[in-house]
C-alpha cells in the first residue's frame, strides 16, 4: 500500500514543480514544458492509484484514461510549439510582452 | 523576469510558500482518497466476458468507455487542423542525413511497422492496443520525415485526408450504426464486438500514426489540391 502512495505524492510533486515552473519562467518553450512535467505528474497519480487496492488487479479505468491522456497531451504539445514559433516569427522574441 | 533584485526574491519566496500549501492540500487529498472508493475493477471485470476484448485496458477504452476514446481522437485531428490552419513553420531547414542514419532508419523503419502490427493484434489479451500501436507507427513516421523522405505528391492530397480521419469515421460509423436496430450509442452487440473493436482499433492505429507524424512535419504536405 505504501509504495502506491510513494508515487502518488511524486506525481503530486511533480505537478506542484511543473506549476512553479509555469509560473516563475517566461520563456514560451520552458512554460510548455512545465505544462508536460505538470501532465506527467497527473499522469502518475492516476497509474498509482489504479493499484490502491492490494488484493484485486489495477483498475483498468484509470489507465485507458492515461493512454488517451498520452497522446492527447503529445498533440497539445504540437499545437502549443507551432504556436511559440508563430509568436517567435512575428515579434522576433520568444515570451509573450506584458502589456504595462 | 519582471520583477528583478529584491521583489523578485520575495516574489519567489512568496511562490513557493503558495505553492507548498498547494502541494500539501493535493498530498492530503491523494492520501484521503484511499478510504472511499467505488469499485470499478470489479465492474469491469464481471462485464468482461461481452466486452469482445480479454484485455481489461481496450475493453475500457473501446467499449466501457468509449466516448472517451472518440472525443480523443476527435483531439488529435482538431490538433492537427490547429497545426495545419497556422501555416507551416517559417524557418524550416531540411539537413540530409549521415550513412549511418540513413542506414539504421532503414532498418528501422520495417521493424517499427512490425511492432505496431504485433502491438495492434496483441491488446485484445495482453498490454497493447491502438494508442501504442499507433504512436509506434508515428515514431516510425517521425524518423523517416527526418531522414528526408517526403510523402508522394499523388498521396498527400486525398488519400492522405482519407487516413487521418479514417479513426474518427469508422469509430463514429461502429457506434452510430447500431441506432439504427435500436440499440444505445456504442452499445455493440456482444457477438460482434470482437470484431468491431479490431476494425477501429485498425482504423484508429493508421489514423493516430499518420496524425502524429504530420504534427511533427508542423505544416500541410506539400502537393494537397487546396494549396
Amino acid at each position: 500500500m505504501s509504495y502506491v502512495f510513494l508515487y502518488a505524492l511524486l506525481g503530486v510533486g511533480l505537478l506542484v514543480l511543473g506549476l512553479y515552473a509555469l509560473i516563475v519562467h517566461t520563456h514560451l518553450l520552458r512554460k510548455i514544458l512545465a505544462i508536460n512535467v505538470m501532465g506527467t505528474g497527473v499522469f502518475l497519480v492516476l497509474v498509482a492509484l489504479a493499484a490502491r487496492n492490494q488484493d484485486a488487479p489495477p483498475d483498468p479505468v484509470p489507465h485507458a484514461m492515461v493512454i488517451t491522456g498520452i497522446v492527447v497531451a503529445v498533440s497539445a504539445t504540437a499545437l502549443a510549439l507551432i504556436l511559440m514559433l508563430k509568436v517567435r516569427a512575428a515579434t522576433g522574441n520568444n515570451e509573450l510582452s506584458d502589456r504595462d | 523576469m519582471k520583477a528583478n533584485g529584491h521583489t523578485g526574491k520575495t516574489f519567489r519566496l512568496l511562490l513557493v510558500l503558495l505553492l507548498s500549501v498547494v502541494a500539501v492540500g493535493l498530498g492530503y487529498a491523494v492520501l484521503d482518497l484511499h478510504s472511499s472508493t467505488i469499485n470499478l475493477s470489479k465492474l469491469v471485470e464481471t462485464n468482461l466476458a461481452v466486452s469482445g476484448a480479454s484485455n481489461p485496458v481496450t475493453a475500457v477504452l473501446l467499449n466501457f468507455r468509449g466516448y472517451d476514446t472518440l472525443l480523443e481522437m476527435g483531439v488529435l485531428l482538431v490538433a492537427l487542423l490547429g497545426v495545419w490552419s497556422l501555416g507551416g513553420i517559417p524557418d524550416y531547414r531540411e539537413s540530409t542525413p549521415g550513412p549511418v542514419f540513413d542506414t539504421l532508419s532503414r532498418l528501422l523503419v520495417p521493424m517499427l511497422i512490425l511492432v505496431a502490427g504485433y502491438l495492434l493484434w496483441v491488446g485484445a489479451h495482453a498490454p497493447g492496443g491502438a494508442f501504442q500501436a499507433g504512436s509506434v507507427l508515428g515514431a516510425a513516421g517521425v524518423l523517416l520525415l527526418l531522414s528526408g523522405w517526403r510523402l508522394e505528391k499523388r498521396f498527400a492530397g486525398l488519400p492522405l485526408r482519407v487516413v487521418l480521419t479514417l479513426g474518427l469515421f469508422v469509430f463514429v460509423i461502429a457506434g452510430g450504426g447500431f441506432l439504427l436496430v435500436g440499440n444505445m450509442f456504442m452499445e455493440y452487440p456482444p457477438a460482434l464486438a470482437g470484431q468491431l473493436i479490431l476494425l477501429i482499433e485498425v482504423a484508429a492505429t493508421m489514423s493516430i500514426g499518420a496524425t502524429l507524424a504530420i504534427l511533427f512535419l508542423g505544416s500541410r504536405p506539400e502537393g494537397g489540391p487546396d494549396k
